[in-house]
């Protein structure tokens, strides 16, 4: 076992690296990601290393990023795919939802799809429109996708790699506003745990907290800072297939959940976990399962960031209300 | 893992670099010449010139404080024009007040053509808006940062031009980086096979972030145009003269019925792609200085002093102009209220909606609950 403390950013560089070393069927591409490094440095020093045939500054081109990927895919390739933004993977939604993510069903499972795309998500960072969006519902909702997210360093680390090597297509979400954040990594990936499995990030007895990507460490903190109320949060880590057993064990034990994403409420991902919570631990609950998130308005000009992002107080509301019933 | 060079690379003869030097219609060289062009002129007046170097001098001064709000924590982002002024300035003055343009992010200088007041210009960037002017009020419409979306939404506008009668004419911008999207492409095939009154601006300010032209195509740009079945021209992007005639016939063109034309004009992003962007990781401190002596602010200068159209005391007073223009743009750009967190409901339908006042009367009364707790 040995660890090293990596920011997301550069772990996730880490787990590229590795996997492209592994295997020299796996590709990046996407845009800036050569020279620059990608805007937010994920591929830093990748191109040099391995060379432009395998790290690709694509033309501007966001469905053809996805459906070159796919062909290249069909000819033995492991392309892993960098969408610059979130708001920038709706030119290649085709590609992604009717191409990618049928063909193997659609081939009679003759074909194989190993194509990651891996999209920096949500907000806090002050950006302007289509810089700070939330999508993963559209993919979680489409069948033959896998969907993941992970919420620090070494999750970024392991479960790319773990992405990258799944003979499915891979929608990968990180937390952009995450990226700088630092932790101890684990780089030796024989006791990691899969990446379809979600974990206790914090234990607790009273409720649980469900998230992914950026609201992990808002609801640990917001776990932290509440000192009359044990609370648990769970890691989802995999949006689909979803762990439902980690999940339901959890909300079994606390009888209280709330569930915070930073995509719109309405329709969110946050609507599914209670659902099949209110399906599955009908006699277990308390109180209803509730949801924090996004408003179902465009995402505001950052000034108002804060208020439509889901913060501590918020999380620490919600967690209150479960109390009143 | 190498590329096989035979099957791999661009083929080395024949296909001309996509960023090789011109091929371009020139009008004011960059020392200042007047210089013919066989199909293309322009006649303008002393003051006509002093007027055209009045707005590349502002827009540029407008750039700076833009670029100081931004570094000074009063803006999030900023979308750099250096260098640009005269893509912007010739192609907007060549454009009637009834014409339509459809900007990306970058486009300030053709804002100020079409009297946007350059504080609202600024809400974007600062985060207070997604967009502060009413694009029909201006004829100049949102800006865009999905890029190439507009070019769809210009020729649409352009084919209602069309069945309006009369002879408007949409312009819509882009880069070069902007020419390998879709929706650029599928605008090329709609407003050529519909014919429409649109021309298509594309200023090759040579990167995309970080990616050269190189990335996106083989042959110049202005080529592509010709494939689609319409007119490509390639334009000295710094020479603001060439710029105004050739946005001109293109404009001209399109009003009398004969469809679209590609501009390419060339020119140089002399800055970063954003505050946020750092290009030393990626290009050369040579190139930026070989296009420094392309300056278009510059040559119309030494035009107009080797001409005898204007004194030092005109040079000043336009500075003055400027300096005045760019502090008062600063201090009304402080001044712009935060907005209320209300506003994130607001404009989203036509009419009340029903999710939308449940989410907002809940989150008021949230927001109230502090204000009990702290009073
Ligand atoms: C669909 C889409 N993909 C990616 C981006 C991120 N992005 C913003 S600007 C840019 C480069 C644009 O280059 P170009 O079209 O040459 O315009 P320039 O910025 O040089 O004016 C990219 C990739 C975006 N805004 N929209
Ligand atoms: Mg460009």
């Amino acid at each position: 076992m040995s660890t090293e403390t990596l920011s997301l950013s550069r772990a996730m560089n880490e787990g590229l690296r590795k996997a492209m070393e592994n295997d020299p069927k796996v590709l990046v591409m996407g845009e800036d990601v050569g020279k620059l490094g990608g805007v937010f440095r994920v591929t830093d020093g990748l191109q040099k290393d391995f060379g432009e045939a395998r790290v690709i500054d694509t033309p501007l081109a966001e469905s053809g990023i996805v459906g070159t990927a796919i062909g290249l895919a069909l000819r033995g390739y492991r392309p892993v795919c960098e969408i610059q933004f979130d708001g920038f993977v709706f030119p290649a939604f085709n590609q992604i939802t009717s191409q990618l993510a049928k063909m193997r069903m659609r081939s009679l499972g003759t074909l194989e799809l190993p194509v990651v795309i891996r999209i920096p998500f949500g907000g806090g960072i002050g950006a302007v429109e289509h810089h700070s969006e939330s999508p993963e519902a559209y993919f979680t909702h489409t069948g033959g996708l896998r969907v993941v997210a992970c919420s620090n360093p070494s999750d970024a680390y392991t479960m790319i790699q773990q992405a990258i090597a799944c003979p499915d297509p891979v929608i990968f979400f990180e937390p952009k506003r995450r990226y700088w954040d630092k932790a101890p990594v684990e780089l030796d990936l024989s006791a990691a745990a899969s990446f379809e499995s979600a974990v206790v990030a914090r234990e607790g007895t009273d409720v649980t907290l469900l998230a992914y990507g950026p609201m992990v460490k808002t609801c640990l903190e917001a776990a932290q800072a509440d000192e009359e109320r044990s609370i648990e949060v769970v890691d989802i880590r995999s949006l689909n297939p979803l762990d439902e057993s980690t999940v339901m064990d959890s909300v079994r034990r606390t009888g209280r959940c709330v569930v915070v994403h930073e995509a719109p409420v309405f329709n969110g991902y946050g609507a599914e976990l209670a659902a099949r919570i209110t399906e599955k631990c009908f006699y277990h609950l308390e109180s209803p399962v509730l949801r924090v998130g996004g408003f179902s308005t465009p995402y505001p000009p950052s000034r108002l960031e804060d208020h439509y992002l889901p913060d501590l107080d918020r999380v620490l509301d919600a967690v209150d209300r479960t109390f009143e019933w | 893992m190498t590329i096989d060079a035979a099957r791999g690379a661009p083929p080395s003869t024949g296909a001309q670099s996509p960023s090789a030097p011109p091929e371009l219609v020139q009008l004011l060289t960059p020392e200042g010449e007047r210089v013919e062009h066989p199909e293309y002129d322009v006649e303008l007046t002393a003051d006509e010139i002093k007027s055209l170097y009045r707005d590349l001098v502002i827009v540029r001064r407008l750039d700076q404080e833009a670029l100081a709000l931004t570094r000074q924590g009063e803006l999030g982002v900023w979308a750099s024009l250096l260098g640009q002024e005269a893509a912007q300035i010739g192609s907007g003055r060549a454009l009637r007040p009834t014409d339509m343009a459809f900007p990306s992010y970058r486009e300030h200088g053709v804002a100020w053509c079409r009297d946007v007041d350059p504080v609202s210009v600024l809400g974007l960037f600062r985060g207070v808006n997604h967009s502060g002017w009413d694009p029909r009020e201006h004829n100049f419409h949102l800006y865009t940062i999905v890029i190439g979306s507009q070019s769809l939404h210009a020729a649409g506008y352009a084919m209602g031009i069309q069945r309006d009668g009369g002879d408007d004419a949409a312009i819509v911008y882009f880069g070069d980086g902007a020419t390998s999207e879709g929706d650029v492409n599928e605008s090329f095939v709609w407003s050529a096979a519909q014919n429409a009154p649109i021309v298509f601006f594309c200023q090759n300010n040579q990167w995309a972030i970080s990616e050269p032209l190189e990335r996106q195509s083989r042959i110049p740009l202005y080529r592509r145009a010709e494939g689609f079945g319409f007119p490509g021209i390639r334009v000295d992007g710094n020479d603001v003269f060439a710029v105004l005639a050739v946005t001109r016939k293109a404009l001209d063109n399109a009003r009398s019925g004969q469809g679209p034309t590609l501009i390419e004009a060339f020119t140089y992003r002399m800055g970063a792609h954003t505050t946020t962007d750092d290009p030393t990781r990626y290009r050369l401190e040579a190139e930026l200085e070989a296009w420094k002596l392309k300056d278009p602010i510059e040559r119309v200068k030494a035009y107009l002093v080797k001409n005898q159209m204007a004194d030092k005391d005109f040079f000043e007073s336009i500075d003055d102009e400027a300096k005045t223009i760019g502090s008062d743009v600063r201090r009304r750009c402080l001044e712009l209220p935060d907005p209320e967190a209300t506003a994130i409901w607001e404009n989203v339908y036509a009419t009340d909606h029903s999710l939308l006042a449940g989410e907002r009367d809940q989150f008021t009364s949230y927001l109230g609950s502090f204000e009990e707790v702290t009073r």
